[in-house]
C-alpha cells in the first residue's frame, strides 16, 4: 500500500486548549448548587443539622428515584409524562392489596403488585411509543390519564367507607420507619438504586446502547442495535422505579390522598430535575448524578424557602426561571460547539 | 440557450483585503486578498479543514471577519447577518438545503416575500412572478408540487430560484453537486452557466476537480487557511490544483486494484431481492472482488444495500453469505454473518456526532470490549487507537465525533467496519463530501479489504471512482440491474448509457 498519501489530518479542532476541554456543559449543575448549599448553610443555621438534612433526602427519596430512572428513558430519546400516574397508581394497587390481604403476607404481596404494576406500565409504555410508533409525549400523556382513571378504580376497593386508603400497619410501615446506620431505609433504597442506574449507563453494554439511541436512532439501528429494545427497557426501568417510589411513600405517608395534583406534580418536578441537572430533553446527552444534583437543587431551594421563611409564593417562580436558564443554556452550549 | 442579462441583476465586484477569522484562537483564515469578477464562475477548492466554507460564509456574511475589508464594488461593507448579505445581493446555497419541504416549490422561492393583496398572500400574483422566474432562468418546475417530493437535484434549482427572487447577483454554492447524479450534476452545471452569461457571479465550492476545471473562469486555492493562489482555470490542471492543495504531489488517484481468486465461490449471493425500491436483484460478490454498483440516484442503489443488510423489509429474494441464508429485516443477524454497511450519510446514518470518536468506532461491536455486557474501558482505548491508526485517524479519540471533518469522520466509519473481520463490506458512497487527500487513505482501505479475501460493494454516483476501484460494475435503474460490465467493457460510455436507456426513468415502477 501507497504510504504518506493521505495520512495528514487536518482537523481545526485538534489542539483545544485546557480551558475548552472541561465540559461545561456536563458539570454546569455543580456550580449552582454549590452556591445554593454554601449560602443557606451560611444563612440559617438549621440548613446543615443532620435533623434537616436527613429529612430533606427522606422525602426526596422516590423522587429521585423516579428521576434517575427517567433519565434514562430521556438519554435514549425517549420522555415519560405518566411516571406521576404510575407512582399513585402503584401506591393505591400496592395499599389495596395490604388493607384486603392484611398482615405481613398482606405486606410483601402489596410491595409486589405495586411493583409489577409500575413494570407493567412502563412496558406498555414502551411498546405503544415503540412499536406502534406514538409519539412517547403524546403516548405517556394519554396513559397517565387512563392510570389516573384506574387509580380511582382501584382505590374504591381499598377504601374503608369514604376516607383514603390508610396502611398504617407496623408490618408494612417498617419500609419507612427503619433507620439502618441512623439513615432513614428510603434514603438507602434510593441511594442504592440511584448507583446501579448510573453504573449501569456510564459503564455496561447497555448504558452505551442508550446514549447511542437516543443520540442518533438511525445510527445506532444500523450499527446492529436493536433501538427499540433499549427504549423500551428505559421506559420499563422508569414504570418500575415509579413502582418502587409509590410503594416508599405510600410507607411514609401512610395513605394516599385523592389528588391527581399531586401526580402531575411528581411527573413536572423530575423533569424540572433532569433539566435542571443538564441532561438534554433532545437524548443522546446527560447522566445521572446530574440528576440527582437536579432535583436536590430544586429540594434545597424549596427548603431554603421554609428555612429563611420566604413567602412559598415565590417557590414555583423561582423553580420557572431556573428551568428557563438550564435549558437556554443547554440550547447556547449546543449552538457554540458547532 | 442564451440567456439575456436580466434588467433586476445588477453586476457586483467583491474583493477581499487582507481578511482573517480565528474561532477560539486557533485561526482558520489569514491574509486573504481576493476579488470577485460580476459575470464569472469562481471556484473555491482545497482539502477539508482549508478554509473554503470559512471564507464563503464571511462574504455571504454569516460571519464576520476578525481582520481585514470587504468590499461591496469598492464600498467597505461589514456584514452582521446573511440579511445584510442578501440586500447588497449576495446569497449563498448550503449544502444542507433550507427548504420548507411542505410547502410548493413556487411557495418557498417567495418565502417571506409573498406578493400580497391587503396583507392576504396573492396566490395568482405568486405564479406569475415564479413564472417570470423561472422563463428568466429557463428553469422547468412545476410550481405547484410539494418540495418535498422533488429529487435533490431539482431542489436546488428551488433554492437557486430563491436566491434569484430576492436579488441575488453573487450566489455562493456549497458542493452543489456532491449529492448529485452525473446527469443531474450536468443539468446544474448549465444553470451556473446561464447564470453567468446573465451576469450573475458564481462561487464554487466543489471537490470535483474536473467540474471546476470545466464549470470555472477562475480557480482559488485554499491551503491551512492561506490563499496559495488565484489563477484562471484554463491555466490549471487537475495536477497542479493537488499539488497547490495539498502543498505535494498526489500518486495516482487510485491503488492498484488486487487479484481476484478466479474460481472461488461467491462470498455473497442475492438472488430475485424484492424490498421497498428493489424490484428483483440478483448479484454475487467473489471474496476478494470490489463490485462497483452504477446508477443515477435515486436508482435504489442504496435502497438494495440496505435490502442486503437487513436494515429494509425484504418482500422477497434471498440473501446467502458463504452460503449461509440471512434472515429478512434484522441487521444484528446481518450483522453475524459478516455483512458491515458503511451508510451513504455519515451524519444521519453513520455516526452518533455527540458521542467521542472512541465509543463511535466500537459501537456495532461492544461485546468485544466488554464482558458479559460490562464495559472494558482500558480494552475499548487500546482497541479503538489500534484500529484509528490503521485507519489514519489522528488526534484524541475522546473528542466528539462532529469535531472531525467530512473525511475523518468516514475513516473512523471504517474503522468501526475494521473492528472485526467482515465478510463483506458495502460501502455507500464513501468519499462523498471527502477532501482529496482523505480520498486516497480510504480507497487505499477498500482495496486492502478486497487483499484480505473480503467481497467489496462500493456504490458510488461518481463513474470515474467506480471505474479506478472496481472488478466489475453494475448500474442499477429503476431498483433492477440493467447493465453488467467487466474487462475492458468497463467504460465511462458504457456505464452512462445503461444508466440512462431509459429517457425518463421510471422510479417507482
Amino acid at each position: 500500500m501507497s504510504d504518506t498519501i493521505g495520512i495528514k489530518t487536518i482537523d481545526t479542532a485538534a489542539t483545544p486548549s485546557p480551558w475548552q476541554r472541561v465540559p461545561w456543559r456536563s458539570i454546569a449543575i455543580v456550580f449552582p448548587f454549590l452556591a445554593v448549599f454554601i449560602a443557606l448553610s451560611i444563612g440559617s443555621p438549621a440548613f446543615l443539622g443532620p435533623q434537616n438534612i436527613g429529612n430533606v433526602l427522606d422525602r426526596q427519596s422516590g423522587i429521585l428515584i423516579v428521576a434517575a430512572a427517567s433519565t434514562l428513558v430521556l438519554i435514549a430519546g425517549g420522555i415519560d409524562l405518566s411516571i406521576g400516574a404510575t407512582y399513585m397508581f402503584t401506591a393505591v394497587v400496592c395499599g389495596t392489596v395490604i388493607v384486603r390481604v392484611g398482615g405481613l403476607t398482606g405486606a410483601m404481596l402489596g410491595i409486589a403488585a405495586g411493583l409489577l404494576a409500575g413494570l407493567l406500565i412502563g412496558l406498555a409504555n414502551g411498546l405503544i411509543s415503540t412499536y406502534l410508533k406514538v409519539n412517547p409525549l403524546i403516548a405517556t400523556l394519554a396513559m397517565s390519564f387512563i392510570i389516573l382513571g384506574a387509580t380511582k378504580l382501584v382505590s374504591q376497593f381499598g377504601k374503608q367507607g369514604i376516607g383514603q386508603i390508610r396502611v398504617d400497619f407496623p408490618e408494612f410501615r417498617w419500609l419507612a420507619t427503619t433507620k439502618p446506620l441512623g439513615v432513614s431505609l428510603p434514603t438507602w433504597i434510593a441511594l442504592v438504586i440511584i448507583v446501579i442506574l448510573a453504573v449501569l449507563l456510564w459503564r455496561t453494554t447497555f448504558g452505551r446502547y442508550v446514549y447511542a439511541a437516543g443520540g442518533n436512532a438511525e445510527a445506532a439501528r444500523l450499527a446492529g442495535i436493536r433501538v427499540n429494545l433499549v427504549r423500551i427497557s428505559t421506559f420499563a426501568l422508569s414504570g418500575l422505579a415509579a413502582g418502587v417510589a409509590g410503594v416508599i411513600d405510600l410507607a411514609r405517608t401512610p395513605s394516599v390522598p385523592e389528588n391527581d395534583a399531586i401526580a402531575t406534580t411528581l411527573t413536572f418536578t423530575v423533569l424540572a430535575g433532569i433539566v435542571v441537572g443538564g441532561t438534554s430533553i433532545l437524548g443522546g446527552e446527560g447522566a445521572v448524578w446530574r440528576t440527582v444534583l437536579g432535583i436536590l437543587f430544586i429540594a434545597m431551594l424549596y427548603n431554603g424557602f421554609t428555612l429563611l421563611r420566604i413567602d412559598p409564593l415565590f417557590q414555583g417562580i423561582a423553580l420557572g426561571v431556573i428551568i428557563l436558564l438550564a435549558v437556554a443554556f443547554d440550547a447556547w452550549s449546543r449552538l457554540r460547539r458547532r | 440557450m442564451p440567456v439575456p442579462a436580466s434588467a433586476g441583476a445588477s453586476q457586483l465586484t467583491i474583493e477581499l483585503r487582507g481578511v482573517g477569522k480565528s474561532f477560539g484562537g486557533v485561526p482558520v483564515l489569514s491574509g486573504i486578498d481576493l476579488r470577485l469578477e460580476p459575470g464569472s464562475v469562481h471556484a473555491l477548492v482545497g482539502e477539508n479543514g482549508a478554509g473554503k466554507s470559512t471564507l464563503s460564509k464571511i462574504i455571504a456574511g454569516l460571519y464576520t471577519a476578525d481582520a481585514g475589508e470587504l468590499l461591496v464594488d469598492g464600498e467597505e461593507q461589514r456584514f452582521t447577518s446573511p440579511r445584510e448579505a442578501l440586500d447588497r445581493g449576495i446569497a449563498a446555497i448550503a449544502q444542507e438545503l433550507a427548504l420548507v419541504p411542505g410547502l410548493s416549490v413556487a411557495e418557498n422561492v417567495f418565502l417571506g416575500r409573498e406578493p400580497r393583496t391587503l396583507g392576504w398572500v396573492s396566490r395568482r400574483k405568486l405564479r406569475a412572478a415564479y413564472v417570470a422566474l423561472a422563463e428568466r432562468t429557463g428553469f422547468e418546475l412545476d410550481p405547484d408540487v410539494p418540495v418535498g417530493s422533488l429529487r435533490t437535484a431539482d431542489q436546488q434549482k428551488v433554492e437557486i430560484l430563491r436566491a434569484l427572487a430576492r436579488g441575488a447577483s453573487l450566489i455562493i454554492m456549497d458542493e452543489p453537486t456532491a449529492a448529485l447524479s452525473a446527469h443531474d450534476a450536468r443539468l446544474l452545471h448549465g444553470v451556473v452557466r446561464q447564470l453567468a452569461a446573465s451576469g450573475h457571479t458564481v462561487v464554487l465550492i466543489s471537490h470535483f476537480l474536473s467540474e471546476v476545471l470545466e464549470l470555472c473562469d477562475t480557480v482559488t486555492i485554499l491551503r491551512d487557511g492561506l490563499l496559495i493562489r488565484t489563477a484562471p482555470a484554463a491555466d490549471e490542471t487537475e495536477a497542479t490544483l493537488i499539488e497547490g492543495m495539498l502543498g505535494r504531489t498526489l500518486g495516482s488517484v487510485f491503488p492498484p486494484k488486487p487479484p481476484v481468486p478466479a474460481d472461488a465461490e461467491p462470498v455473497l449471493r442475492v438472488t430475485d431481492l424484492v424490498a421497498p425500491g428493489v424490484h428483483g436483484v440478483s448479484l454475487d460478490i467473489r471474496p476478494g472482488e470490489i463490485v462497483g454498483l452504477a446508477g443515477l440516484v435515486g436508482a435504489g442503489r442504496s435502497e438494495i444495500a440496505h435490502a442486503v443488510y437487513g436494515a429494509a423489509r425484504r418482500q422477497g429474494g434471498t440473501v446467502e453469505v458463504g452460503g449461509e441464508a440471512c434472515p429478512p429485516s434484522s441487521v444484528p443477524a446481518a450483522l453475524r454473518r459478516g455483512i458491515f454497511l458503511i451508510p451513504e450519510s455519515r451524519k444521519e446514518q453513520g455516526l452518533v456526532l455527540g458521542r467521542p470518536v472512541r465509543q463511535n468506532v466500537t459501537l456495532s461491536n461492544l461485546d468485544q470490549v466488554a464482558s458479559g455486557g460490562w464495559l472494558r474501558p482500558a480494552r475499548e482505548r487500546r482497541e479503538a487507537r489500534d484500529i484509528l491508526e490503521r485507519v489514519t485517524v489522528a488526534g484524541d479519540d475522546r473528542r466528539h465525533v462532529g469535531a472531525l471533518s467530512g473525511g475523518n469522520q468516514q475513516k473512523v466509519l471504517f474503522a468501526r467496519a475494521l473492528q472485526r473481520p467482515r465478510r463483506v463490506l458495502i460501502a455507500d458512497e464513501p468519499t462523498r463530501g471527502v477532501d482529496v487527500g482523505s480520498r486516497r487513505a480510504i480507497y487505499d482501505l477498500i482495496v486492502e479489504q478486497a487483499a484480505q479475501g473480503i467481497g467489496m460493494l462500493v456504490i458510488s454516483s461518481d463513474v470515474e471512482e467506480v471505474l479506478g476501484l472496481a472488478h466489475r460494475i453494475l448500474v442499477i435503474r429503476g431498483g433492477r440491474v440493467v447493465g453488467e460490465f467487466a474487462g475492458a467493457e468497463m467504460t465511462e460510455e458504457n456505464i452512462l448509457t445503461a444508466a440512462f436507456a431509459d429517457p425518463t426513468p421510471n422510479e417507482d415502477a
